[in-house]
């Protein structure tokens, strides 16, 4: 379902992200994992079209977008490919980016009522069954400055979830959480996994990765230093790299 | 504390005007210093007293060269003092001046408040016309048709006790000649002077009808100055009987019969000078009955203030957007727009929207063009203020937005503007307070607000403190609660 061909990605000369490749069928579950800065993220949000690329391709079922330095780059092309994979592809943040001044519900509907044209009763109904899903249904009048922030974190999956989409980007959904709330996120995407959700989450819980991924993905400096099924990663990994990585989680 | 009252009284003796002079007479003080203060306004003052075209420095007019015959037979030297002439009367109180010569009609109510001289001009007003208008005739035909004339004078007066006529009130005298021509107004109704300078000479004016309401121009001095009064009368009578004034005022073509009536009254002085109307002419003088007029420019200001908000807070919208997101020309129109409008004065925005743009076909009615004017002034300021909480929304909230599938616009309108505003409300509330107070300057185009009403009311019964307070207090009962609902709204959308 989603293709990624050699992506490169510089800045200022500085590769953030280098030649990098990524198959995502529909239904699997790819965690990418690696230290703070190795490019993990901005993978994600080049899928999703927040940022583009020099070099590379990134195809969502069909829809293409170029790297700007490739021949037959098109900006309009890539715009308009991108509004199509933003229609299928849903994202999560580490820092959430709730609405501040919109309460829970009108999260959820917002984009639903304005982007996919449905009605507001629709959108309504819609959003409580999705608030129900992250275990929210009673805080779909709160506004998100009065949630902790495993609660808005679930929101904004919510949100994400009423768009109907066919794929979600994880980009370190807890990173900015306390311990305690983790568990609560990290279950909600483990529902959504056993439906058959097709995922790609960058991230810093390994066991998590480890017990819900199809792939992993482990990269360091925006190169890919390994992948492979979890259990080739995490217990047999080929790359004494990756065994160090490793070793910081496995205290 | 004791200090601080001493130091204040003592800065206080400076600045209190004159006060040297308090107790002497101003005839025995003109005669030492062997100077006479003239007090005038020269601003769009012709053919009384005003700037010479030729020479821009100096000053010409009839008034101008009855002021100085006046100085030569005292043997003194005149000193000018340009003052508004709306304030003419209070600055000769407050001492400024030891006279105020400047077309001053003779009123009962003026004479509550200083002593006049003998007349040394007879006026009539007069009414002017479109050349290719022959509807108006008679000052009777002035009935329900729009009539410009200038600021407390009796032509007002007489205007306002028609009843029916729209009257629009002028400041400066050019003003609704152009009015006149931009098709504003259907008829300008003013002293003859004024008429024959700015009407006569231009074929596209007529004078109609025969002068009406005839009244006298005096001197006006302050009211102890009844010695110094008396000196100018006998002057004033020398130089009618020399012919002295009758030359100048031939020499500006302002000499009519009528003025034979300034020989012929021997009992004028008399009347004007030495009986003030009894208590029962008093206007009555209670505050509250100048309430509803006050109101009255309350609404206006609140309309005017309201309505041209709106354009501002429009606009600006419009142009933080262009600067933010535009390309680069559409920026750079933005930029221009934001530096022009803030770097030049309200008031010449104003003037050039209301009688500049009728040279280019296109004349706007006054609300529309005071609207225009601070609005689009304002817009700039907002635009400024919405660009500073346009940036500050975090970056993650758009790439939420897109993420979810909305277009940038659909993101500006419901993630980043309303946002936007919350931290923007209370720099606009602060904008929105001082616009209602600038909306006093859209008076310079003949609209009468608070303001306006203010210094019509307050010249005409002399009652500058109380009504000043009571119009202060009706701009604070406008502002104040606007500040409450701005606290309250921000409270409300704090989350």
């Amino acid at each position: 379902m989603i293709k990624i061909y050699s992506l490169t990605k510089q800045y200022d000369h500085e590769p953030l992200v280098k030649d990098f490749h990524l198959e995502v069928a529909k239904g699997d579950v790819v965690s990418v994992i690696g230290p703070s800065g190795s490019g993990k993220s901005t993978i994600l949000r080049c899928v999703n079209g927040l940022e583009s690329f020099q070099k590379g391709y990134i195809s969502v079922d069909g829809h293409l977008i170029c790297g700007v330095h490739e021949h037959g780059y098109n900006q309009e092309k890539n715009n308009l490919a991108i509004k199509d994979i933003r229609g299928k592809i849903g994202m999560v943040f580490q820092q959430f980016n709730l609405f501040p001044h919109m309460n829970v519900l009108h999260n959820l509907m917002v984009a639903p009522v304005h982007v996919m044209g449905i009605g507001h009763y629709e959108a309504e109904s819609r959003a409580i069954s999705m608030l129900r899903k992250v275990r929210l249904e009673k805080k779909a009048m709160s506004y998100p400055g009065q949630l902790s922030g495993g609660e808005q974190q679930r929101v904004a999956i919510a949100r994400a979830l009423a768009m109907k989409p066919e794929a979600m980007l994880f980009d370190e959904p807890t990173s900015s959480l306390d311990p305690e709330m983790i568990d609560d996120v990290l279950s909600v995407i483990r529902e959504l996994v056993s439906e058959g959700m097709t995922t790609i989450i960058a991230t810093h819980e390994m066991r998590f990765a480890k017990n819900i991924s199809r792939q992993v993905v482990f990269m360091e400096k925006g190169k890919i230093v390994e992948s492979g099924s979890p259990e080739m990663i995490f217990y047999n990994p080929k790359y004494s790299r990756t065994k160090e990585f490793l070793s910081h989680f496995m205290v | 504390m004791k200090y601080l009252i001493v130091i204040f009284l003592f800065l206080a003796s400076f600045l209190t005007k004159n006060s040297a002079f308090g107790n002497q007479d101003t005839l025995e003080k003109i005669k030492t210093t062997g100077v006479l203060t003239w007090g005038f306004d020269a601003q769009g003052g012709a053919p009384y007293v005003f700037s010479d075209q030729k020479h821009p420095k100096k000053l010409i007019g009839f008034e101008l060269e009855i002021a100085e015959a006046i100085a030569k037979e005292l043997g003194v030297a005149v000193h000018y003092f340009q003052n508004e002439w709306d304030s003419i009367l209070l600055s000769l109180q407050r001492g400024d001046f030891d006279m105020a010569l400047n077309g001053i009609e003779i009123t009962p109510e003026r004479q509550h408040s200083v002593l006049f001289t003998r007349p040394y001009f007879v006026y009539s007003e007069q009414i002017v016309v479109r050349a290719s208008d022959f509807k108006i005739n008679t000052f009777e035909d002035l009935h329900g048709k729009r009539v410009g004339t200038l600021y407390n004078t009796v032509a007002k007066q007489m205007l306002e006790e028609m009843g029916d006529v729209s009257i629009k009130i002028y400041s400066g005298q050019v003003e609704p000649f152009k009015d006149l021509l931009d098709n504003r107004l259907d008829a300008v109704f003013v002293d003859l002077p004024i008429a024959a300078y700015y009407a006569k000479p231009n074929p596209q004016l007529r004078l109609v009808g025969e002068p009406v309401g005839e009244g006298y121009y005096g001197i006006a001095v302050r009211k102890e100055d009844s010695l110094f009064a008396g000196e100018l009368n006998r002057i004033i009578e020398k130089l009618l009987r020399s012919g002295e004034i009758k030359k100048i005022c031939q020499k500006w073509g302002i000499w009519n019969v009528a003025q034979e009536k300034l020989y012929l009254h021997e009992g004028l002085l008399q009347k004007y000078a030495e009986h003030p109307p009894s208590p029962e002419e008093r206007i009555p003088l209670v505050v509250t009955t100048f309430l509803p007029t006050l109101l009255k420019g309350a609404c206006v200001t609140i309309g005017i203030s309201v309505l041209s908000m709106m354009v501002a807070v429009s606009l600006g919208i419009v142009l933080a957007i262009m600067r933010l997101y535009g390309n680069k020309w559409i920026k750079k129109i933005s930029t221009a727009y934001v530096e022009v409008y803030r770097g030049t004065p309200l008031l010449i925005q104003l003037y050039i929207l209301y009688y500049g743009l009728p040279n280019i076909g296109i004349t706007l009615t006054a609300f529309t063009a005071a609207i225009l004017g601070l609005g689009m002034n304002y817009a700039a300021y907002e635009a400024e203020i919405y660009r500073a909480g346009i940036q500050a929304i975090p970056k993650g909230q758009t790439e939420a937005a897109f993420s979810l599938g909305m277009s940038r616009r659909l993101t500006l309108k419901k993630v980043i503007l309303p946002q936007a505003l919350r931290i923007t409300l209370p720099p606009i509330t602060n904008d929105f307070i001082s616009l209602f107070k600038d909306s006093s300057l859209v008076s310079v185009i003949a609209l009468v607000e608070l303001t306006k009403i203010y210094g019509i009311l307050a010249s005409s019964s002399m009652k500058f403190f109380q009504l000043g307070i009571i119009t202060a207090l009706l701009y604070f009962g406008m502002s104040y609660p606007l500040s409450l609902y701005s606290r309250r709204l921000e409270k409300r959308l704090k989350v």
